[in-house]
């Protein structure tokens, strides 16, 4: 049974927020290659410059925080909203009637599930971004592909993907927990469920913004 | 048989329950009647384990539920079987999951025969047919009868239910309470029923305890209630006019009969 719900939770919170992932993180990827070549690139500077910075950014911190602080509203409200719904209809008191641990039963596999499918978010998040600057090159034509792919791989550190998937790792426990936390204790009715879900996405996008400061100077 | 001796609960300075000492009997359907607000969900929440009473026991079958290890709640509570007002379905479980899940939960069946039990349990309550629906589309009244397949699907000992006629037409109350009492006898459960439908306390009210202000003011059976002196309760039982014709009735054919004698 737990198997089966930790499946479906990474379906629900991972699988079904690819798509604005991908959408979002192909925008960002080519718009930080288009700033970065109007901003930065100079005669003095090399012209590898915008495709090192694009993926310095993507990789640094778009993929990792940003995208966290996006799902903590996609994934954090979704979660709050479903638990505060399950307590105020008597769902989570049925449960207890019936025997089961609630909290174990509802919210584990949430966590669990998401800190799971969260490093393939952060990978597809860059890759999809790399695609966006190319993008630009190809479509439009703002840098050659040759430019752009020297600074992809100039000086590449592979730690900083590691470091990318464990920040998120961390990101993912926060907006699942914080989320279920606002949830699982909501008290009254729908419009407490409104305010759950608004306080988990706010309370864990300043946890995520805190937590991105210590992660950052530890990881580094 | 399920006890409750000088049971009180508080929140904080108010005092919600106040000495209560009760008895529900087995193969009977009990009814904890009373005013709105009156304490009767806080009385079976504490009776079901969802609230801590501040003092009292709670014995089923002589156990002292109150003083039980979690563990041991957590065990005695899969012979529990609860209806709650709004039925509590899962929403994203079909109505056929919704019955399995106790026994996904805690039976050692093979898939075949969780789905054979759960579908008898869907006959008894008349809903063959609505197995493959979800909660949001069936009606109120089929979304009850869903929640007494669900309850009674490990074969509890003991019912509860709370107000499981709100919300719901004459009609549809009755097939309810006619379900809830004719599976009590069939299964001999200790069924407890929070309500306040004065249909249901006339038509399958056994053991009727009536709650005001947070006491026992009242206990008797049905046929009892016609008789009572009990002013809070005759207040309650025969505020419509309907009930207070049918006491005048009963009251008339009785001194009729006193008289003929």
């Amino acid at each position: 049974m737990f198997w089966k719900k930790y499946v479906k939770e990474m379906s629900a919170l991972g699988v079904d927020s690819i798509g604005i992932v991908l959408l979002i993180s192909f925008f960002i990827g080519a718009v930080i290659c288009i700033q970065m070549k109007l901003n930065i690139q100079s005669p003095w500077m090399p012209r590898w410059v915008s495709g090192y910075t694009t993926r310095e950014i993507m990789l640094l911190e778009f993929s990792s925080s940003i995208m966290c602080l996006i799902l903590a509203g996609k994934v954090g409200s979704n979660i709050a909203s479903e638990l505060g719904t399950m307590r105020v209809t008597q769902q989570i008191d049925a449960l207890e009637i019936m025997g089961v641990n609630s909290a174990s039963y509802l919210i584990l596999p949430k966590i669990l599930g998401l800190i799971t499918i969260m490093p393939f978010l952060v990978i597809f998040s860059s890759a999809t971004g790399i695609l966006g600057a190319y993008a630009t090159a190809y479509i439009g034509h703002v840098l050659t592909p040759e430019d752009l792919t020297a600074g992809l791989q100039h000086d590449f550190q592979p730690w900083f993907l590691w470091m990318s998937i464990i920040k998120s790792t961390f990101f993912a426990f926060i907006i699942s927990s914080v989320a279920s936390y606002f949830g699982y204790t909501v008290e009254g009715g729908s419009v407490e469920v409104g305010k759950a879900s608004t306080d988990a996405v706010v309370n864990s996008s300043v946890l995520i913004l805190f937590s991105d400061v210590f992660l950052t100077q530890l990881l580094s | 048989m399920i006890e409750i001796k000088q049971l009180y609960k508080a929140f904080g300075d108010k005092e919600v329950l106040k000495d209560i000492n009760a008895t529900f009997e087995d193969g009977k359907t009990n009814l904890i009647i009373g005013q709105s607000g009156a304490g009767k969900t806080v009385l079976m929440k504490n009776i079901v384990g969802l609230l801590e009473p501040t003092s009292g026991e709670i014995l089923y079958d002589g156990r002292n539920f109150v003083k039980m290890a979690k563990k041991d709640q957590v065990f005695m509570r899969r012979e529990m079987g609860m209806i709650f007002q709004g039925a509590a379905l899962f929403d994203s479980l079909s109505v056929l999951e919704n019955v399995m899940f106790p026994l996904d939960m805690f039976s050692t069946m093979t898939l075949r025969e969780r789905t054979n039990r759960a579908m008898e349990c869907l006959e008894r309550v008349n809903l063959k047919g609505a197995e493959n629906k979800y909660p949001g589309e069936i009606s109120g009244g089929m979304q009850k009868r869903v929640a007494i397949a669900r309850a009674i699907v490990m074969n509890p000992k003991y019912l509860f239910c709370d107000e499981p006629n709100s919300g719901l037409d004459p009609k549809t109350s009755l097939v309810i309470d006619e379900l809830l009492h004719s599976i009590t006898q069939e299964f001999n459960t200790t069924t407890i029923i929070n309500t306040h439908d004065m249909n249901s306390v006339m038509g399958i009210g056994e053991n009727i305890v009536f709650i005001a202000d947070g006491k026992k003011e009242w206990q008797g059976t049905k046929d009892m209630v016609i008789a009572s002196k009990n002013k809070k309760l005759n207040d309650l039982v025969f505020a419509s006019d309907l009930f207070k014709k049918v006491k005048e009735v009963e009251l008339e054919e009785e001194t009729h009969n006193l008289n003929k004698q």
